[in-house]
């Protein structure tokens, strides 16, 4: 086995582990917001299409790098864009969103 | 990969963790967000300098139809469309990662060393199921694919025979990489079609699992492209998504009391029945209630819970929810709102609805804060919520969601039922509740009669 495989496990381990301490804090409440996040965060997946489609090893390789720049760019902006309009519709009682006043009062 | 950039990666890494850490508040959450964008934005701009990418073209051409695509969802999809641009984004997530291992493949002519072999192949099978099963799942979400299960004699033997002929076709390509090229293309068909099988048989109820588990899928395509091209940055966002989906898949589970296994094999629910009839041959006898009685019970209330179900997004009933309450809150009524893990169809989709209705989160409770206050409740109002509601949950054996976590909404004073015909839910199960004697009915379209019954509200106000 080589190290740079266990070197990976032992990663992807600790980041597994990371990652349930750290979403077992999300409330039922931002768990829509949390899905949207976590597919903006995995749309990472455009480093590796950007070396796809920017390597010019092949004209095959390059378009199917260009397809999945597309793909996972609609991910990163996308999944950012509407986490953040969902996230500022969330408002508080005690701190009133100074967006939308005399809502209360209507 | 230059120090620089394996520094660039870590910053990024770091951020993305933070960014998920600051949806534990909603306070804290935008700020997060933020930071995960500035990850994102570093993460990029390192790659871009990345000294084995020649040419731009192809890539600037992609961020920007990429960007394109994005914005427009994202700044025109309705809120109750929430759980269709979650599955949809899914299936772009998993088509990036598998053609990324297509190309690498390709790129080097199917000579890669073993490890990197069975990562690329595992990547790719992953990323193309989550493609079609995403789609799938979409399609069931938006009714072009019937939401009710489609099953078939042996289905779940054949699906169980494809997983497994695919890690044998896996198994294979490491023994011998490079030596049958065309062994990956054999496993991308089957990610493929397997994509398309597996969601078959779920039904539209257990969409929340579904969801959260392709959530899972595409994290790990996503972590196994990490493991065949060497990025930490992959391995490591994959992961946090993968754990992420894994965990909210669990808890939806656990809110239905079943298994994962249940849920993927068990083809749980039907199209929703006609009304069962009674021994006797003759429809059961129910208290169907006009908006009249209906707005006059609730105005008669110190107390009102709201339980929102699916009902509730399909006929976009958010805003006119919140009018009602708003009303009854200026006469002096406390009202409250009770949020199941699985009402709707994804996670947290009923907070998201209340939310954009203005509906301040502080008075959405779940389900272990509240269900003790029902029977101090002088009224309850359930929109478009059927299982979760479910009497026999608790206590009827022979029912197909016993054992459910549900509201005691049988224990307050009177409850009103918005719903739009007397026929069974998604999972086809019969719910007594409607037949209590302290249990009105209020049939037709949720929206039209909420507005119905604040309009008679307001009338009555002269008075």
């Amino acid at each position: 086995m080589s190290e740079e495989l266990v070197f990976g496990l032992y990663i992807f381990a600790l980041a597994t582990f990371v990652g349930y301490q750290v979403i077992s804090r999300v409330p039922p409440l931002l768990h829509t917001p949390l899905m949207s996040g976590t597919n903006a965060i995995s749309g990472i997946s455009l480093v590796g299409s950007l070396v796809a489609a920017g390597s010019q090893h092949n004209q095959v390789s390059t378009i199917l790098g260009f397809i999945a720049v597309c793909a996972a760019t609609t991910n990163v902006v996308g999944g950012f864009m509407i986490t953040d309009r969902m996230l500022r519709m969330f408002k508080s009682k005690r701190a009133p969103d100074a967006k939308a006043p005399g809502k209360e009062a209507a | 990969m230059s120090p620089l950039l394996s520094l660039a990666y870590l910053v990024a890494s770091i951020l993305f963790i933070l960014c998920l850490r600051g949806l534990s508040s909603p306070e804290a959450a935008r700020r997060g967000i933020l930071l995960g964008e500035i990850g994102m934005f570093v993460a990029v701009v390192a790659t871009l300098l990345h000294k084995d990418i020649i040419s731009y073209q192809w890539i600037i051409a992609g961020l920007i139809i990429g960007s394109g695509i994005g914005t427009a969802i994202s700044l025109r999809i309705p809120m109750t469309k929430m759980p269709e641009r979650i599955a949809f984004s899914h299936a772009f997530g998993g088509l990036a990662t598998a053609l990324v291992g297509v190309s690498e493949f390709i790129k080097t002519k199917g000579f890669v060393p073993r490890l990197e072999m069975g990562a690329l192949g595992f990547e790719v099978f992953l990323g193309f199921l989550t493609f079609t099963g995403s789609i799938m799942a979409f399609g069931k979400l938006q009714g072009f694919i019937t939401g009710a299960p489609v099953t078939y004699k042996g289905q779940n033997f054949v699906n169980i025979g494809l997983f497994f002929g695919t890690l044998v076709l896996l198994a294979v390509q490491v023994i011998s990489p490079g030596a049958h090229p065309e062994l990956l293309y054999a496993t991308c068909v089957i990610g493929l079609s397997l994509g398309v099988m597996a969601v078959l048989p779920i039904g539209g109820a257990d969409m929340p699992v579904v969801i959260s588990l392709l959530n899972s899928y595409a994290g790990l395509a996503a972590s196994a492209t990490g493991f065949a091209l060497h990025s930490n940055i992959l391995i490591i966002s994959g992961a946090l998504d993968g754990s992420s989906g894994l965990l909210l898949s669990l808890l939806m589970s656990k809110a239905m009391n079943r298994s994962f296994a249940n849920v993927l094999f068990g083809a749980f629910g039907t199209a929703g029945g006609t009304p069962a009839l009674a021994a006797g041959g003759a429809a059961r006898p129910y208290n169907e209630a006009s908006i009249d009685d209906a707005a006059a019970v609730l105005k008669a209330s110190q107390t009102v819970i709201v339980v929102p179900g699916y009902g509730m997004a399909v006929s976009q009933a958010q805003h006119a929810v919140r009018d009602l309450a708003a009303q009854l809150q200026k006469r002096g009524v406390d009202v409250k709102y009770a949020i199941h893990p699985v009402a709707g169809r994804m996670p947290g989709h009923m907070n998201v609805l209340l939310a954009e209705a203005n509906v301040p989160y502080d008075d959405l409770f779940d389900l272990d804060s509240i269900n003790d206050d029902f029977s101090r409740t002088d009224a309850v109002l359930i929109v478009g919520a059927n299982d979760v509601v479910n009497p026999a949950a608790k206590k009827d054996t022979s029912s197909p969601i016993y054992g459910m976590p549900v509201f005691n909404v049988e224990q307050s004073r009177s409850i009103l039922v918005l719903k739009r015909s007397m026929n069974t839910g998604f999972s086809g199960v019969e719910n007594e509740l409607f037949f209590l004697p302290n249990t009105m009915m209020v049939l037709g379209d949720a929206k039209k009669t909420l507005l119905a019954m604040s309009a008679a509200m307001k009338e009555g106000e002269g008075h």
